[in-house]
């Protein structure tokens, strides 16, 4: 069992994952992307846990794919990529996901952290696709989901150019919703998830799932989905009680029923 | 390579960092560059420095750009001057602005072009009374680099930094200390003693919180009120959590004269 991943919690609600591999810039080959994917099956399983973050260290969040690696593959080899499999998985969380991004976030790292429902950022953050660079493009969702936060010229600069962007950028483009000073990154994301794992867990879940709806659907498609949604927490018991503690000023208590 | 065009000596936590071309006015040549490079990643390196002192050799502070290194014949390619900025005195002005400690810079004379906003860029400067500034970019029709078109207009106000960097006369170490653009004008043979006294000083001091404080004044440049104020939180959450605030704290309590470790 290899450790490029570390795993803390849940404390009050929230798992941390770490991408542990210092000597190459959290680079994100095969094994951790299928540590991750393993990681958020746990989290995914456990009711105690509620929101996860994710995090590198210091200088990377994650400095992109394994290059090595992806040498190491031929179109065949490509086309059955065990890698598209964790990228699924990673989409597919149902639980708040956090990123707490410092120093690099490049290639498949970028992806990574687009794969987040938040990101938040340290100062020193760069964001980045240089996959052009090496002859071949993004291939995590990284022209998909890129365009979706910053609209197209900055997609295109960033995918055509492979040049980086900082994370004050980052923030005005929309890829991020708040930058920090970098030593208070991991605590800023870690607060949030736990206000956000304090929730009642079914009404997260599905207003997490409306705003994923929103990107590919069209906005009636959205709104009905959104209704539906919002009907389905009507027969919950934690929205009972959230009515109640509001009526009777007091903090509720949710259950996830 | 015969002669250290950089001199670095490390003493009671002051790094005392001397620009040593005195033959050239100590302006920067590609070896003189490389070797502040790694003299200042000496620097960030040692957890023994606190604060780091810069002074030039000789009768001059800094001439800038040693022109001999550019000399542009009639007809000759013209060379890019981004890319020397890009890869050299870029990286140099902002590996000072973020080094997490003091940088005292003492002007023992002549300080022109680029030299000139590199003691700007210190965080204290101090200059000999003989000392001089000369935005001096201008007579060879370029542009104030390193930093000068930033700092000028913050430090002495647009009015003045514009008449100094479109005129490019020469200003005494007096009127740049009455203008604001430098911290203190001392008499020439005190200014070592009155720098290495201040650098000592600093050094014996919450490095840690100064190395906030320096943070929070350099962002204060370009920030909304409301930015900053969430700035001040986010930095004073930091210096809170420092070894220096507790015993900060504690010696205040108990009457007593504080041991600050710089962490």
């Amino acid at each position: 069992m290899s450790q490029n991943l570390l795993v803390q919690g849940p404390v009050k609600g929230v798992r941390i994952l770490t991408l542990h591999r210092p000597e190459a810039l959290n680079a994100l080959n095969t094994a951790l992307l299928g540590e991750i994917s393993l990681a958020l099956d746990e989290a995914e399983a456990d009711s105690a846990t509620g929101a996860v973050v994710i995090t590198g260290d210091d200088r990377a969040f994650a400095a992109g794919a394994d290059i090595n690696e992806m040498a190491s593959r031929d179109l065949v080899g490509i086309l059955e990529d065990p890698r598209q499999a964790h990228w699924a998985r990673i989409a597919r969380f149902s639980k708040p996901l956090i990123a707490a991004i410092n120093g690099f976030a490049l290639g498949g790292g970028c992806e990574l952290a687009m794969h987040a429902d938040i990101l938040i950022a340290g100062e020193n953050a760069r964001f980045g696709q240089p996959e052009i660079n090496l002859g071949i493009m993004p291939g995590a969702g990284g022209t998909q989901r890129l365009l979706r936060a910053v609209g197209q010229s900055m997609a295109m600069q960033m995918v055509l150019t492979g040049e980086q962007i900082s994370a004050k950028r980052a923030l005005e483009a929309g890829l991020i919703s708040e930058i920090c000073v970098p030593e208070l990154t991991l605590e800023r994301a870690i607060a949030i998830a736990q206000i956000i794992a304090a929730k009642a867990p079914l009404a997260v879940r599905l207003a997490k799932e409306a705003i994923h709806k929103a990107a590919d659907a069209d906005l009636a498609t959205g709104l009905r989905f959104e209704r539906h949604a919002f009907t389905i927490l009507a027969g919950t018991e934690d929205r009972k009680e959230g009515l109640a503690a509001f009526q009777e000023k007091r903090k509720p208590v949710f259950t996830g029923k | 390579m015969s002669e250290q065009t950089i001199l670095l000596e490390i003493e009671q936590g002051v790094a005392l960092l001397t620009l040593n071309r005195p033959g050239s006015l100590n302006s920067f040549n590609a070896d003189m560059h490389a070797e502040m490079r790694s003299a200042i990643s000496q620097i960030r390196k040692n957890p023994e420095v606190r604060a780091l002192l810069i002074t030039g050799a000789g009768r001059g502070f800094c001439a800038g750009q040693d022109l001999s290194d550019r000399n542009v014949a009639p007809g000759a390619e013209v060379p890019d001057l981004g890319e020397s900025i890009e890869k050299r005195y870029n990286p140099l002005l902002r590996s000072l602005r973020d080094l997490p400690m003091p940088v005292i810079c003492a002007v023992n004379g002549v300080a022109a072009g680029a030299g000139a906003n590199i003691a700007l860029a210190c965080d204290i400067t101090l200059a000999a009374r003989s000392a001089s500034f000369i935005q001096a970019f201008c007579k060879i029709g370029l542009i104030p680099d390193s930093g000068g078109t930033w700092s000028l207009p913050r430090l002495v106000g647009m009015a003045r930094a514009k008449a100094l960097a479109m005129m490019g006369d020469k200003i005494s170490a007096e009127q740049a200390a009455a203008w604001g653009m430098i911290w203190q004008c001392v008499d020439d043979e005190q200014l070592m003693d009155e720098a290495l006294k201040l650098a000592r000083h600093l050094a014996s001091q919450p490095t840690a919180g100064l190395a906030l404080i320096k943070r929070a004044l350099n962002a204060s440049m370009n920030n909304s009120f409301d930015e900053q104020l969430d700035l001040e939180r986010d930095l004073q959450r930091l210096a809170g959590r420092t070894e220096d605030y507790r015993e900060g704290v504690a010696a205040f309590i108990e009457k007593r004269k504080p041991e600050f470790k710089g962490r």
